[in-house]
């Protein structure tokens, strides 16, 4: 377990090596506060709160997530450094771990760095500052999810491009699987108890409850397995 | 100190390694011959737990590579097939995560450690130069210099002179001599005169299976005032 940390310091330290991590974090906000204030309405809700931010980031990290979770397996195999790293005095759950670690973090100091918009509305009126938390909160906690899926598919592949697309549908599905129009759809034909055990496989309502400040375990739980699953898979598919 | 019985491995249909067995003592610096895909580079990988192996064993310093993996990849510098590192790091860089991840946790050690490599090697001048910009030669050299950074007691190095100038060849066979004194040395070459140069023992394997295993001298005598390659062809001549 000691043997996560280097990993996890090369891994995270790599993303400022190249301009990846720049670009990246230009678009993630540019993105994120364009659309609270562009698409959500941010000013003519009137509110003070970060509800027409947070309400687009499933749909947003449907394409950035993939973008960082790509690279993080597919890119060992393709320069052939994976056999350099398994070659090394770890277990492949401590390079599972430190990459994930790593990866998380670099997407945490993004979201981190739109704490500009919290302290506008701080200004602007009275926020309830525990929502806004939790909202960091959940969003931290589905981009995880978002990331160990990521993760995963990038262990199957040494083309980051195959990743990168995997990324995108394998998230798509569990999104849709949460979104509410899909839901309306499906409540059509099916009965209401079906619908809602479909709909509570999905991310949007386990970060809906949070980004509207209920901590419920049962959503901890929820991103929590995620990924343990998605992490665990990774190990074995990187053993097999 | 390595200890190799009856490895197999199956790829598919082919058998890339079919029941090899050998032992090599500290001071043994074993040439490791063999026409591309004879299984040199499988059977190391194995040694090296990389892969492993359908059936057989491989030791190391007593410990079994699949029981205790991690172990053993403490004991062993290897020197992947064309030197795979982590191109955008620097020189430095690199060897510091090597350095941190064998266990080099106090930095004044680290350091002195990675200054020892990067001196054995003659690897000052690029130090501070990313990987990904440097020419062959060095690159190969980074590679060395990761594999015995922590002063193994048996190095592999699979082709370690492959796509060398004539200079850096005798430098890099300088190198493994200086390294031998009471090291156990496997590499893998298909450069004969290599073999005549610094190996003091030859395994020859054909077709995943070991066809000689002998001293250069014993090796020579096969076919005395013959070139080395002219018993090579005769000898792997069912792979042609």
């Amino acid at each position: 377990m000691s043997q996560i940390s280097p990993v996890f310091k090369r891994e995270f330290l790599g993303y400022f090596r190249s301009p990846v991590a720049y670009v990246f974090l230009i678009v993630f906000l540019v993105a994120s506060v364009g659309l609270a204030f562009f698409v959500g309405g941010f000013f003519k809700a009137n509110q003070a709160s970060l509800q027409s931010f947070f309400v687009f980031h499933p749909w947003l990290y449907l394409f950035l997530i993939p973008a960082v979770g790509m690279r993080l397996w597919a890119e060992e195999r393709r320069g052939g450094t994976i056999e350099l790293l398994f070659t090394l005095p770890l277990t492949t759950l401590d390079a599972v771990l430190g990459k994930f670690f790593a990866a998380w973090a670099f997407l945490a100091l993004a979201l981190t760095l739109t704490f500009p918009l919290a302290l506008t509305v701080g200004w602007l009126g009275q926020p309830d500052w525990g929502v806004i938390a939790a909202g960091y909160l959940g969003s931290a906690l589905m981009a995880g999810a978002y990331l160990a899926i990521c993760s995963l598919l990038s262990s199957l592949t040494k083309n980051q491009v195959i990743a990168f697309v995997l990324g995108v549908v394998v998230n798509l599905a569990l999104v849709f699987l949460g979104w509410s129009v899909f839901n309306g759809l499906l409540s059509g034909f099916l009965p209401v108890n079906a619908v809602d055990f479909i709909a509570n496989l999905g991310f949007i309502p386990h970060f809906d409850a949070l980004s509207k400040g209920i901590l419920d375990p049962r959503d901890f739980a929820y991103f929590g397995s995620v990924m343990a699953l998605a992490l665990t898979l990774n190990v074995v598919a990187l053993e097999r | 100190m390595i200890e190799v019985k009856n490895l197999v491995k199956t790829y598919g249909t082919k058998r890339a390694v079919d029941g090899v067995s050998f032992t090599v003592r500290p001071g043994d610096i074993l040439g490791f011959l063999g026409p591309n895909g004879a299984g040199k580079s499988t059977t190391m990988k194995m040694i090296t737990g990389y892969i492993r192996p359908d059936a057989g064993t491989a030791t190391v310093a007593g410990i079994d590579v699949a029981k205790d993996p991690v172990a053993v990849k403490a004991r062993i510098g290897y020197l992947p097939e064309s030197a795979p590192a982590y191109g955008e790091m620097t020189v430095l860089e690199f060897l510091d995560f090597i350095a941190e991840v064998r266990g080099y946790r106090a930095s004044a050690e680290r350091r002195a450690r990675v200054e020892r490599a990067l001196a054995r090697t003659h690897l000052e001048p690029v130090r501070r130069q990313a990987i990904e910009t440097l020419s062959k030669g060095y690159k190969q050299r980074v590679g060395f210099a990761q594999a015995l950074l922590h002063e193994p007691p048996c190095l592999v190095l699979d082709e370690p002179t492959d796509g060398l100038d004539p200079n850096q060849k005798n430098e890099v066979r300088a190198l493994i001599k200086t390294m031998a004194t009471d090291r156990a040395v496997i590499l893998s070459t298909h450069i004969l005169e290599e073999v005549d140069a610094i190996c003091n023992r030859i395994i020859l394997i054909s077709n995943g299976r070991v066809v000689v295993d002998e001293t250069p001298e014993a090796f020579h005598a096969r076919r005395p005032g013959a070139r080395l390659d002219t018993i090579f062809r005769e000898l792997t001549n069912a792979d042609a």
